[in-house]
């Protein structure tokens, strides 16, 4: 039962770490493209939180947390690139 | 039947729905600064309590869950101000219906509403 509810809301988020890739694709702008790529690590960290949930396996969640850390740095590197360039 | 892996389960499920409200408003608005604003904040509040279902579910990871919300409310409003701030001086308009723009006001030495 808890089970099929864990499944449920990663199919969810699954499809709505799609739904903002096609921005990635579609974005006018550098900054439309690094707004979804914020986005979508975002979503994908629950994602990541999800499969360490149904593999049973706890230090999934420390490759979730340093995946938040180099997105993070990731986005502020590509702020600085788009206001004044390398 | 355990109850508390269920109440983590539907929580987890309405967070998943914030983050599916984030990535529609990030394809549907008009704009970089709208875009910015669905895609922080609904997906600030879809990861927390996505996160937080899990830890209902198994609580003896409820720590490191915790660690990981903390890291997510502190990072997501700095990237989001980093960017925004990058689009506005790369010349990034803004979209047809926009009201007011407070940072524009504030280059030109206007003492708009803003202050």
């Amino acid at each position: 039962m808890a089970n099929l509810f864990f499944l449920i809301a990663a199919g969810i988020a699954l499809t709505a770490a799609v739904i903002s890739f096609f921005r990635i694709i579609l974005g006018p702008s550098v900054a439309d493209r690094a707004v979804a790529l914020d986005g979508m690590t975002i979503i994908s960290i629950s994602i990541i939180t999800a499969a360490a949930f149904f593999l049973g396996r706890f230090i999934y969640i420390d490759v979730a947390l340093v995946y938040a850390l180099i997105s993070f740095l990731g986005i502020i590197a590509i702020g600085r690139f788009i206001e004044r360039g390398i | 039947m355990q109850i508390l892996p269920v109440i983590g389960g539907l929580v987890s499920i309405v967070g998943a729905v914030f983050l599916l409200l984030a990535a529609i408003g990030i394809i549907r608005m008009p704009d970089v600064y709208n875009r910015m604003q669905t895609g922080t904040k609904a997906t600030t509040l879809g990861s927390i309590l996505f996160l937080l279902g899990i830890g209902l579910a198994e609580p003896s990871w409820f720590g490191k869950i915790i660690l990981l919300i903390v890291f997510i409310v502190f990072t997501n409003p700095i990237s989001s101000h980093v960017l925004a701030r990058a689009a506005h001086f790369r010349g990034i308009r803004l979209a047809e219906g926009s009201v007011r723009d407070c940072l524009a006001d504030d280059e030109a030495g206007e003492k708009g509403v803003c202050e």
